[in-house]
């Protein structure tokens, strides 16, 4: 048996349109979670306050630690005991972005660190209120230090989002391993799969590796 | 003192009841663990030397290597060698073996990168002096640059083998009977499924911690051995300040 380029037209708009539509949804909403997350993170682990820090680093220690596959399993069988009810595509775009927001929150931390002290000098010498100094002056140095950071990890969750096929979500992946047992033909759905990675993955992080370069200078 | 051993099925309730499975299981993960880190590495190596290269086609050769399997996911990875590439060549991987190929080839490709990345931060005057002193090429990098490089590729070489350990829990899918396997088969079965999730979860964090402190005590020697090391005095005196 070799490549069928007949069979291969015919599953390609099916696998283009309700496949990837899934799966941006799971890359963008985890995302965007991560992102928000990563903030609130990296934001909780600096402060002061021991028993707030502490315990926030070491559950994203855990969590960087233990394999994602994993962690949605815990969401997807054990969340419905406890009275969430959720479609498996939520549920794996909060696995995706709490997962991620465990890298992201690194990413902030040292985005907050590289702003220099003179900047924090400053805001008091001025007579800034906290908050205002934060939100004002160190988090939009912070987070556009941060930035090629965290657009590798938007590419990175784009690549982990087939996990979700696994609990059920029918992205990309999902609807190749389903067209594939139905016609007992894994070749041509994968490999358009594996395609269709490297056509959006490559491009993106030569993007992002322009934008290190201009962000650079 | 009395010794429990953590996999025996006389552990009361619950854990009597998984933790021989969960051992099974955790014992296959490492297994498929070890087996990807080795071709990794041996491939991280090959690549990273060849991305270094200063022949433009050799150079060609390892970027798309190295983009090739960064640019996809290791479960399409996975999938299209156990279930695709059957159909093309007509021969069926071993599915453990599949798996440790597709961990192999995914990780050994950002292997590639950290090795040629630790390649280009040895300062090239190490490399002028080793020419001035008629050092050959293979004796350039063997006794000068590599055991610099080496020690610059320790630390993000331990997250690369974190995300490696993580990465043995998709063999699952394939159905290799491993840690997250053996989970799931016991949460179907009817066990408590808060325990054991929480006993998988576990298990890999300590596997996870034993790579980071294995790595840690590398990094150190590596260090030390290029004379780059603190002594060990001030180290221990750093670690305490911390």
């Amino acid at each position: 048996m070799i490549w069928d380029w007949n069979w291969a037209l015919e599953i390609l708009p099916q696998l283009l349109t309700q496949g990837l539509l899934v799966t941006v949804q799971a890359t963008l909403g985890g995302a965007v979670l991560a992102f928000a997350l990563g903030l609130v993170v990296a934001l909780l682990r600096r402060s002061r306050r021991a028993y707030i820090s502490r315990p926030v680093g070491a559950v994203m220690e855990f969590i960087r630690s233990t394999p994602l596959l994993v962690q949605l399993f815990v969401l997807y069988y054990v969340l419905p005991d406890f009275g969430f009810k959720m479609t498996a595509l939520t549920t794996g775009i909060i696995g995706l972005g709490v997962h991620y927001a465990a890298y992201t929150s690194e990413v902030y931390r040292a985005g907050i660190d590289g702003v220099p002290k003179g900047q924090w000098e400053a805001a008091i010498a001025l007579n800034m209120p906290r908050p205002y100094t934060w939100i004002s002056i160190v988090l939009p140095q912070a987070v556009r230090r941060a930035l090629p950071a965290l657009g590798n990890y938007v590419v990175a969750i784009f690549k982990e989002s087939p996990q979700l096929s696994v609990i059920t979500v029918v992205d990309v992946v999902g609807l190749a391993r389903g067209v594939g047992s139905e016609s007992f033909r894994y070749l041509e759905p994968m490999t358009i799969a594996g395609l269709f990675f490297l056509l959006i993955a490559i491009p993106a992080s030569m993007l992002i590796r322009r934008m290190e370069r201009r962000l650079d200078t | 003192m009395m010794t429990v051993n953590p996999c025996s099925g006389d552990l009361p309730g619950v854990f009597g009841e998984t933790m021989p499975f969960l051992c099974q299981g955790a014992l296959v993960t490492l297994q498929s663990a070890a087996g990807g880190a080795a071709l990794a590495i041996v491939i991280a190596l090959i690549v990273g030397l060849m991305a270094s290269s200063p022949l433009r086609t050799v150079r060609g050769v390892a970027r798309v290597y190295m983009e090739f399997f960064r640019g996809t996911s290791v479960l399409v990875q996975l999938f299209w060698l156990f279930y695709a590439m059957p159909i093309l060549t007509g021969y069926q991987l071993d599915k453990v073996f599949a798996g440790v190929l597709a961990l192999g080839l995914n990780l050994g490709a950002y292997g590639s990168e950290v090795v040629r990345g630790a390649l280009q931060a040895v300062p090239p005057s190490q490399r002028e002096a080793a020419i001035a002193l008629n050092f050959t090429p293979l004796q350039r990098m063997r006794y000068v640059i590599l055991p610099q490089a080496f020690a610059e590729m320790v630390p993000p070489m331990n997250n690369l083998l974190i995300e490696l350990l993580k990465a043995t829990s998709l063999l699952s899918v394939i159905t290799v009977a491993d840690l997250a396997y053996e989970g799931r088969l016991l949460v179907n079965s009817g066990s408590d499924q808060l325990v054991v999730f929480a006993l998988m979860l576990v298990i890999y964090f300590l596997f996870s911690y034993t790579i980071t402190l294995v790595m840690r005590f590398v990094e150190k020697r590596a260090a030390r051995m290029v004379g780059r090391g603190k002594p060990r005095r001030a180290t221990a005196a750093a670690e305490a300040a911390r």
